[in-house]
């Protein structure tokens, strides 16, 4: 498969093969509901969710006597969990994913480049990338954030950068697989320049791998962000991200269980989609195993029993 | 194998280098230790002979160049918060992480051994699906809020289980489950996945065809096969669980090595944090090396170099 295929038509076939998993298609809904509230939900809610009502404090979850906005509860200043959450997946989401597109770019440019030369440049972006790996990175986060002041675009590159060895490694793996191979070998007999190689011949061939390494890689940051604002060192007050919604929650666990509760299903059901998502995009990706999500539920298991029985 | 292992220690020397060249470095970008242990009303002559007596008036290079002379001699520093030396600082919380973090793996990797091989025994049936579900679940997982959950359910709303200490069999239960759930639910879906397409290949025929019992054939014949992804990956999760230490230590009151840096940190503590740091670095560094001793003595192709 190369980007040049009809792309019409493919795109059907996507659509089709997702439409049959019922788990990702849960979790694609799931994962857009999160990607509207972030792009319109601020602009829709106005300043509910910073807008204090001492006369609805701690109010409890699931009572609409207050109206829909106190349908999640209210925290100790009366505002709405509801609003707060909404707004908050905007500064979750501007940090998440920035981060991942970042290492995502750069480590899977950086990863091509050297599996492709080979040699000493392979042999000192390894070693980079075992550096940065050997190195726990909450500690690293923890401590350039206490040297620059925690700002989310500060927190985006040192995501970002923990991150990079991830993609530099995969892709690494794969291009040097690739340069040996008889197409690459005639492109380069035809006197293509080595950049030429790696973006008309290489990265289409990498990048599915490293698009779902990309979504799976998306909740390890989203969770790191969480545990950096929930640790007093990502997202300050008052901003609000879920991680740091989730701190203050946790002062007032015993009288008001729900403002800690929310926020980290929140993170909750939003990495677990994109974990289903990124399995989902694994199979859907390998032509050697796109066959399994054609196949209706009945008959995958059918299959499995009629291979029980000859075994 | 000795060779094996020269090479490797070798080649994983340098990260080592780096790391506590780089922690050096950034320790002290994190500003200046004289503004937080001396009163503000300090005189430039007060402040001068702070940093005199603790060395940071020298250029950086000749502080690190005496820093790493001292720790040749096993010496540390001392702590600028406690005057203690920095070293029984850190001996004094390293075994409570390392009791932890050991705990946590060991149950993880048996745990995930057991649960992974049976989801691959019958994929896609009914137990598959849902160890497949649950581990997808417990690698996404935010840490620090299953413990809050776990402190809401058990500690206050039933009361069975203190929020924090260390002594009691009771006070392990919370910390331990909380480092285990990522490492746990990740290390499910590789055993999974590994032990899948061991026990579909053609070796398996032949050990259930010469008589083998099903236990021996998964557990025997399977699992050796299916071990080194799992190996390399548990070898990853377990220096992620210095992540997992800070925040566990620093919700449970956990008296351990995450709590101790993130506490240096923040009071700039250098000589503290350099050797927390020092300690854990080495610690991965001999972990690695272990795991790829297994690694070797699991597969002979590695050993004698001939996949690099």
């Amino acid at each position: 498969m190369t980007p040049g295929d009809a792309p019409a038509a493919s795109r059907a076939t996507w659509w089709r093969l997702l439409l049959r998993d019922r788990f990702a298609c849960v979790a694609v809904v799931i994962l857009l509901v999160v990607a509207a509230s972030a792009l319109i939900g601020p602009i829709l809610l106005g300043d509910l969710a910073v807008k204090q009502n001492l006369r609805a404090v701690n109010r409890p979850p699931f009572s609409l006597d207050d109206g829909w906005a106190f349908l999640l509860g209210s925290d100790s200043l009366g505002r709405s969990l509801l609003a707060r959450l909404i707004v908050a997946s905007r500064t979750t989401l501007s940090v998440a994913v920035p981060a991942v597109v970042v290492s995502l770019v750069v480590g899977s440019i950086w990863g091509m480049w050297a599996g492709y030369h080979r040699g000493w440049r392979e042999n000192v972006s390894m070693r980079v990338a075992d550096v940065i790996l050997s190195f726990p990175s909450l500690l690293l986060a923890v401590v350039v954030l206490y040297v620059f002041s925690p700002s989310a675009g500060n927190i985006v590159l040192v995501l970002a950068i923990a991150r990079i060895p991830i993609y530099l490694r995969a892709a690494r793996a794969e291009s040097a697989e690739l340069q040996s191979r008889l197409f690459v070998d005639a492109a380069r007999t035809f006197g293509a320049k080595s950049w030429a190689i790696i973006g008309r011949h290489v990265a289409p061939t990498v990048l599915p791998t490293l698009f779902t390494v990309a979504t799976l890689d998306f909740c390890f940051v989203m969770l790191t962000e969480s545990s950096l604002s929930f640790l007093g060192i990502g997202i300050q007050p008052p901003d609000m991200s879920w991680g740091l919604m989730v701190a203050q929650g946790r002062q007032v666990l015993q009288s008001a269980w729900w403002i800690a509760v929310f926020p980290g299903l929140a993170i909750v059901v939003t990495t677990v989609s994109a974990t289903v998502l990124a399995s989902w995009a694994r199979l859907a990706m390998d032509p050697g195993q796109r066959w399994r999500l054609t196949l209706p539920r009945s008959r995958r298991e059918a299959r499995h029993k009629n291979k029980e029985v000859r075994a | 194998m000795l060779t094996f292992l020269r090479r490797r220690i070798a080649s994983s020397a340098i990260p080592l280098v780096v790391v506590i060249l780089g922690v050096f470095y950034l320790a002290r970008l994190t500003g200046d230790p004289s503004n937080l242990y001396l009163p503000l009303s300090a005189t430039p002559e007060m402040r001068a002979e702070f940093a005199a007596r603790h060395g940071f008036d020298q250029p950086l290079l000749v502080q690190f160049g005496d820093y790493l002379a001292q720790v040749f001699r096993l010496d540390f520093g001392e702590s600028l918060r406690t005057a203690e030396p920095a070293a029984d600082a850190v001996l004094r919380a390293f075994p409570a992480t390392l009791q932890l973090a050991g705990a946590t793996m060991i149950l993880a990797i048996l745990g995930a051994i057991v649960v992974g091989s049976w989801a691959a025994y019958r994929p896609n049936s009914l137990a598959d699906r849902v160890a497949s579900f649950t581990s997808t679940t417990a690698a996404s997982m935010p840490d620090f809020w299953f413990a809050i959950m776990g402190v809401l359910v058990f500690a206050v709303a039933l009361g069975w289980l203190p929020t924090s200490g260390t002594e009691s069999a009771a006070a392990w239960v919370l910390p331990v489950l909380t480092l285990l759930i990522r490492p746990f639910g990740v290390l499910v879906q590789v055993v999974r996945g590994a032990m899948v397409t061991a026990l579909s290949a053609p070796y398996i025929k032949v050990a259930r065809s010469k008589g083998a019992g099903e236990l021996r054939v998964v557990f025997g014949h399977a699992l050796r096969n299916a071990a080194p992804p799992a190996l390399t990956v548990a070898g990853d999760l377990t220096v992620g669980l210095v992540n997992g230490a800070v925040v566990v230590e620093t919700i449970f009151g956990w008296p351990g090595i995450g709590k101790l840096m993130i506490t240096s940190i923040l009071q700039r503590d250098f000589a503290v944090l350099q050797a927390a740091v020092l300690v854990t670095a080495i610690t991965i560094f001999a972990l690695n090396i272990v795991i790829d001793a297994c690694y070797a003595l699991l597969d002979s192709r590695v050993r004698q170099g001939v996949t690099t």
